[in-house]
């Protein structure tokens, strides 16, 4: 999936040849400004949205509200030039922070989105072999299902990245999933050059993944370069605040005093404790995650 | 309730995003020490979360085993299980100058899809060979894949010192043996480096074992590989992703994948060869932007005319385009369980742009982890081989030797990536005999034509039992659309059956060939402005979803779902009164499954509902979907 190329070595010699003959000597050419780190990710995130759209006849992107949804957001804006031209699915636990809601029912409306609000089935409906917080986190995986019935998405776009959590690392930018909404990560098909496996098999969607190859920090980072609003929850308040935000049971926050983006960064810069920490759910048994995500978990 | 809304505002870059980033990938035979290797690494460099280490240990007490440095990567539960790293993972540490991700890929040949998929996203490689066991099959055939992947900085590390008592003589042999293999594949080592990556030995440090070793360490030869950088030099080539009517602009929106546009730009579009001015370079939130866009850059363009293109031509600059060609040299690798073989159909994505084409020939095939080459006529899986392709359409592409971003494809079988390679040249293995096929263009505009018709052109695609009103239907609507001033062409099943298509039966080859020809001669009635209203059973969604990726976005499926007794009943054409009686064999409706559509753009039930009211509602669905329309606005709207 990168951007750039190593045979531009190799080809070098009859490059320059050709670029030296269309250039007028004496002349100077204006340059294009270079690309940062940041810029790279943000094309290649366009890139990846764009040929979703260009390729898969029903998509929504699943907005949960939190910094990467946000970033994802933005990103489509970009991509299709101020709107997101699919609905953003909020698929509702019903038990997120009252400052979650108040800025969905705010950037909903302010950024003209397609908000679809689908509820979760009650805890009784899932799997009771789980452990109480992975059985709490597989609610969001039924009213995906739910979702997906109602509206026949062939496509939802997911704002997961490799550098969360192991299992997500292995991740393809186009995850093809089954009948059921389930991964098999044994069988994955070859994803190269930005070419993507686009056709899910009738009644099957494909999960597409934006923000993939972006990192915790490039999140920030770009949050704070675009002026992307933030729940405030991620900001320190009496020494804590959460590094990634889910239900209220079963998300804790973490020790710190970073009150703004750029204090944040520098947390990031220096802590080894891992972003989904104060996720319950990552810790209960060593497979607990991967059982999630199988079974059609983000 | 208070939102947080930081001012946008240029700052440096926080730490981590200013140091140049390098992807590395890890290659090599099964069991020769990538994960190991990588786990070490992190280590060493400082990378591993708080407890992680401590956590893996006692997981490993637990279940009895002594601890292994590979357990940090094979996070998953499933992995542990079979001791083998089954798909791509993605770590991240630094270096002195560098960040690095890694990007550990499987040396199980079972897995080669992974490796493949991991190492296409590399700046740099490295190839970690068993000292004990040395070369072997997998390592030559990743060697080579990372030729054809492009992936030109290899180092490459010599791992289980230890078990050949940190032999120099043994390092050499490997060396040397390796570093042949390489530089006939046009890759030359930027180190070759002795190790034992489980007691630590030439990763971060050199120790006495190793001595005799004055080249770099692991740490040092991965600083050393530089981050890939942007084709700024070659000349601009746009791949059109999608062109975009979301107001009054129409954006060619697409990644500049070499050289740099602005504009006022005067551009080609190939493969057509249509010239036109870039009018402004749109953006969000600020728009239009002045200045060059580079290569790497997502952009959106607006034209100063209104020209017809559509998603995978591809633009250049005048004097500087890429060719268009039908028939293409390629060199690729091949992941499909079923061999390629000279005849197949396959389909070609180049760039943005989808083609159908047929391999003509396959002039070598060769198993890239043997020694001796084999000459076949197949290319099997894990193999790699050059082919000649003809493609069922002009495409714009260029040499990957001109340009590695258009110069290179993959092709896809049943709607999964199946294999990929390097366009080596254009035209190439032309028959002798000199008929060729040269498309003359309508002289006429597609908005030329849609400004007479008040319509786009469009494929509608009338699926349903027999009997259940399709022919009606469409008999109706093409009446209507008529009466409106349009252009509307019947293109009904049988009618077909009679004569272009005589000579195909029922079976499910010819019932796909007969779909085929129906969808492409609907498609060039659309290109041309028509509206071309099949009327078809076609049973098959497979074969419908072919008719719609030729037709492409012009396509409109309705389904036309009157229940199955209302069609017996019915019977116009006295069909389910002989299959009944038996007379005719593989009828689609009693004897045989009809698959109805699911992504369709309407369904009708003409059993409840007037024909004229059915009409009503598929002129409204052609309306919301942009093929009928009222205002001069959108006569450039690309179909």
């Amino acid at each position: 999936m990168h951007l750039l190329d190593n045979e531009s070595v190799a080809a070098g010699t009859r490059s320059a040849a050709l670029a030296q003959a269309s250039s007028v000597p004496g002349i100077p050419v204006a340059q294009p400004p270079s690309m940062d780190h940041l810029d790279e990710l943000e094309a290649q995130s366009i890139y990846i949205l764009r040929e979703a759209f260009a390729r898969l006849k029903k998509l929504a992107l699943l907005w949960s509200l939190g910094k990467d949804s946000n970033v994802m957001i933005w990103l489509a804006r970009k991509a299709f030039f101020g709107r997101v031209p699919f609905p953003a699915l909020h698929v509702d636990t019903g038990k997120k922070f009252p400052e979650m809601y108040a800025f969905r029912d705010r950037f909903g409306k302010e950024w003209d989105l397609d908000l679809r609000v689908e509820p979760c089935p009650p805890i009784d409906a899932v799997d009771p072999t789980l452990p109480p917080a992975a059985r709490s986190a597989a609610r969001k995986t039924e009213g995906l299902k739910w979702a997906l019935n109602k509206y026949g998405f062939d496509g939802l776009i997911a704002g997961i990245r490799r550098d969360e959590e192991a299992t997500r690392a292995k991740e393809r930018v186009f995850s093809p999933r089954g009948l059921e909404g389930e991964w098999d990560v044994r069988d994955q098909p070859p994803e190269f050059w930005d070419h993507f496996n686009a056709s899910p098999p009738q009644g099957a969607h494909l999960r597409i993944h934006p923000i993939l190859h972006w990192t915790e920090a490039d999140i920030w980072a770009y949050t704070k370069r675009e002026g992307i609003p933030i729940i405030p929850l991620y900001l320190a308040k009496d020494g804590k605040r959460y590094r990634s935000l889910g239900d209220q049971d079963i998300t804790n926050p973490v020790a710190s005093t970073a009150s703004n983006i750029d204090e944040i960064l520098a947390e990031l810069d220096a802590t080894k404790i891992p972003e989904r920490a104060g996720r319950a759910l990552d810790h209960e048994t060593e497979d607990a995650f991967e059982r999630l995500r199988v079974a059609g978990y983000l | 309730m208070n939102m947080i809304l930081p001012t946008a505002s240029i700052s440096a870059t926080p730490n981590g995003t200013t140091r140049p980033q390098v992807r590395i990938v890890i290659v090599g035979h099964v069991d020769h020490g990538k994960s190991t290797l990588v786990g070490r690494l992190l280590h060493e460099t400082g990378s591993l979360p708080d407890g992680k280490l401590e956590m893996l240990k006692a997981v490993s007490a637990r279940r009895g085993m002594p601890f292994e440095w590979s357990f940090l990567l094979d996070a998953l539960q499933t992995e542990r299980d079979q001791g083998i790293t089954i798909d791509t993972t993605q770590i991240r540490f630094r270096t002195r100058s560098r960040d690095v991700v890694l990007i550990d890929a499987p040396g199980h040949a079972e897995f080669l899809r992974n490796m493949i998929t991991g190492a296409s996203q590399a700046d740099g490689a490295v190839l970690i060979i068993d000292a004990l066991e040395g070369v072997r099959s997998q390592t030559r055939r990743h060697g080579y894949l990372l030729h054809l992947l492009g992936v030109k900085q290899v180092a490459v590390v010599v791992n289980k010192m230890d078990r050949v008592d940190f032999s120099a003589a043994r390092f050499n042999e490997i060396s040397e043996e390796i570093s042949a293999h390489l530089i006939g594949l046009g890759v030359t080592p930027t180190a070759v480096v002795p190790i034992s990556a489980r007691d630590g030995d030439g990763v971060a440090e050199h120790t006495p074992r190793i001595e005799w070793y004055k080249g770099p360490t692991v740490v040092e030869a991965l600083d050393a590989l530089e981050p890939a950088k942007p084709l700024a030099e070659l000349p601009l080539r746009l791949p059109v992703q999608a062109i975009y009517k979301f107001d009054d602009r129409r954006i060619v929106a697409g990644r500049v994948e070499s050289g740099s546009l602005k504009a006022g730009d005067e551009i080609v579009i190939m493969p057509t060869g249509k010239i036109a001015k870039i009018k402004t370079v749109e953006s969000w939130p600020v728009t239009p932007v002045g200045g060059p866009q580079g290569a790497g850059r997502s952009v959106g363009i607006t034209l100063d005319r209104e020209l017809f293109l559509e998603r995978g031509d591809i633009i250049g600059h005048s004097g500087q385009s890429p060719r268009d060609t039908r028939r293409i040299r390629a060199r690729i690798f091949w992941l499909h369980d079923k061999p390629l073989t000279k005849g197949e159909q396959i389909l070609i994505r180049l760039g943005t742009k989808e083609s159908r084409a047929t391999v003509v020939a396959i002039e070598k095939a060769i198993d890239p982890g043997a020694l001796s080459n084999e000459e076949n006529s197949a290319i099997a899986r894990n193999h790699v081989g050059e082919i000649d392709i003809s493609l069922a359409q002009p495409v714009a592409t260029d040499p990957y030797t001109d340009n590695p971003r258009t110069g290179r494809l993959v092709i896809e079988v049943n709607g999964r990536i199946a294999g990929g390679g390097l366009v080596l040249s254009v035209d190439a293995g032309r028959p002798a005999v000199p008929i060729d096929i040269v498309p003359v263009e309508s002289a006429l505009r597609p908005d030329e034509r849609s400004a007479r018709y008040h319509h786009n052109g469009a494929v509608i695609w009338l699926t349903g039992l027999p009997g259940s009103g399709k022919s009606t239907l469409a008999r109706a609507l093409e009446r209507r659309l008529f009466s409106n001033g349009g252009s509307p062409i019947l293109l009904d099943g049988d009618t077909f059956r009679a004569g272009l298509n005589s000579d195909l039966g029922f079976s499910p080859q010819d019932r796909t060939e007969n779909i085929r020809r129906l969808a492409e001669v609907a498609t060039h009635l659309a290109r041309n402005g028509h509206i071309a209203i099949v009327a078809a059973v076609s049973p098959s969604a497979a074969d419908r979803a072919a008719a719609r990726r030729i037709a492409d976005s012009a396509f409109r499926e309705i389904y036309v779902a009157t229940p199955a007794e209302v069609c017996e009943t019915r019977d116009p054409k006295g069909h389910y009164a002989k299959a009944r009686a038996g007379a005719l064999q593989g009828f689609t409706g009693i004897g045989n499954d009809y698959q109805p559509p699911a992504g369709n753009e309407l369904t009708i039930d003409t059993s409840n509902r007037s024909v004229s009211d059915a009409t009503d509602e598929i002129e409204r669905m052609l309306a919301t979907t942009g093929i009928l329309f009222d205002e001069l606005t959108d006569l450039a709207a690309n179909i």
